[in-house]
């Protein structure tokens, strides 16, 4: 079927079965930063936002999208470049399987509370699982990130 | 594997209603939760995005849930924040992650009953009702245990406002994990209402242990420690408690003493 929705700021006109996951169009389109991992609505690494919401695209029909937008991370790229400084800074980066979906729900987290307790960021993220690094890091990064960009006193400009 | 053979979205609740009873099979596209989960064959999907059901409003005596409003919107709504000391968004917030919270929605999950289910024991120990189109209003409870009696859509959960005081507990092995058990428990004025769910099975209400709870609480306007062990006794052994993966039968009764006490403590 016939759907018509914006990825990354561009328009898609798309011919995808009634069965399609976002998951899938997105790789079939190239936008490979969008991973597959559990495939059971757990695991976070395929986060995109659909009209500004972070959602999984393995649980998301691509023909529920007709009129919609989804942003992938190449949408994202500066942004995702500063957090993925930090991460890596603070050790985070080691297989980087999930760090794309990391990093879109790191930029929903902002979105909806820019200067989050500890208790929100792990709120938060609680839908990003992270095989390797563990969560302290991430933590670590995530508040250094907002501190810099938010922060009280902080002048310094990203 | 999921296998639809035809994809509609409907604009109007009666368009998707002739859907559903056009063929059987038709099935509803609620939140789509659980997706990729096994193998499905549907001949006809009928999404209901398009259908005007995701709100939350509040009526002079009521607040209305959409059937697609979705966990996200509930746990974020200003509205439901100012009743209830905020059950509804405080049961939701540690299912998953935000991003299948955001999908998630109150029909998908009423409708299909799930025993696991957090938000339904929330709204359980509310005075709640649910609209199917066709069929009209029933009482959570009565919906809870006989489900729809022919093919009909859940449009929306009706809950009236009162002054009850609300408390959700869980207990799971992780942040986002589902819950090894979780309870509910409202304070209406003298009176307590008690709901437990995931045992894994759905969610109840405890009658015993609110009608010894009741009387006690009449007679002697408190509610010792040995009421408090009392209530915990006759609670695990009023309801029933299965085992599975999570925690076994025996384990869920000890947690069903706990998490009592512990909500108890917060409404005196």
């Amino acid at each position: 079927m016939v759907v018509n929705l914006k990825i990354n700021g561009r328009h898609y006109t798309l011919d995808v079965p009634p069965d399609e996951i976002l998951l899938t169009t997105l790789r079939n389109l190239g936008f490979n930063s969008v991973r597959q991992g559990c495939d059971t609505s757990t695991c976070g690494v395929c986060t995109v936002h659909v009209d500004g919401k972070a959602v999984l695209s393995c649980t998301v029909l691509t023909c529920r999208l007709d009129g919609h937008e989804v942003t992938t991370l190449e949408g994202v790229e500066e942004a995702a470049e500063t957090i993925g400084r930090f991460l890596v800074e603070e050790g985070v980066e080691q297989c980087g399987y999930c760090s794309p979906g990391l990093i879109m729900s790191i930029l929903y987290l902002e979105k909806c509370v820019p200067q989050p307790t500890d208790e929100q960021i792990l709120h938060y993220l609680n839908g990003n699982l992270c095989r390797c690094s563990g969560y302290e890091g991430q933590l670590r990064a995530i508040k250094k990130y907002l501190e810099v960009k938010y922060g009280a006193g902080s002048k310094q400009a990203i | 594997m999921l296998n639809i053979q035809e994809y509609v979205a409907p604009n109007s609740l009666e368009e998707a209603y002739q859907y559903l009873i056009s063929q059987k099979g038709a099935t509803l596209l609620g939140g789509c939760a659980y997706l990729n989960l096994g193998t499905r064959n549907i001949p006809l999907a009928i999404d209901l995005s398009r259908t005007g059901l995701s709100y939350i409003r509040e009526n002079e005596d009521t607040i209305e849930l959409g059937a697609m409003t979705t966990f996200g919107d509930v746990e974020h709504s200003a509205i439901l924040a100012r009743y209830f000391n905020n059950i509804l968004a405080l049961s939701v917030r540690d299912i998953v992650g935000i991003q299948l919270r955001n999908l998630v929605t109150v029909g998908g999950t009423v409708y299909s009953r799930y025993g696991f289910s957090d938000f339904i024991t929330a709204l359980h120990v509310l005075d709640t009702q649910v609209k199917l189109y066709k069929q009209g209003i029933f009482d959570l409870e009565y919906f809870l245990e006989n489900g729809s009696k022919e093919p009909d859509i859940l449009e929306k959960v009706i809950i009236k406002k009162d002054n009850r005081q609300a408390v959700f507990k869980a207990m799971r092995n992780s942040r986002g994990d589902y819950a090894i058990l979780n309870l509910a428990l409202a304070r209406i004025g003298d009176k307590f209402r008690i709901v437990v769910g995931a045992r894994p099975g759905r969610a109840a209400l405890a009658l015993n242990t609110m009608e010894y709870l009741n009387n006690e609480y009449a007679q002697k306007r408190e509610l010792s420690p040995e009421i408090l062990k009392n209530a915990g006794e006759i609670i695990a052994e009023e309801l029933s408690f299965g085992s599975n993966g999570r925690g076994s039968s025996e384990y869920r009764k000890e947690l069903a003493k706990v998490l009592l006490r512990k909500a108890i403590q917060e409404v005196i």
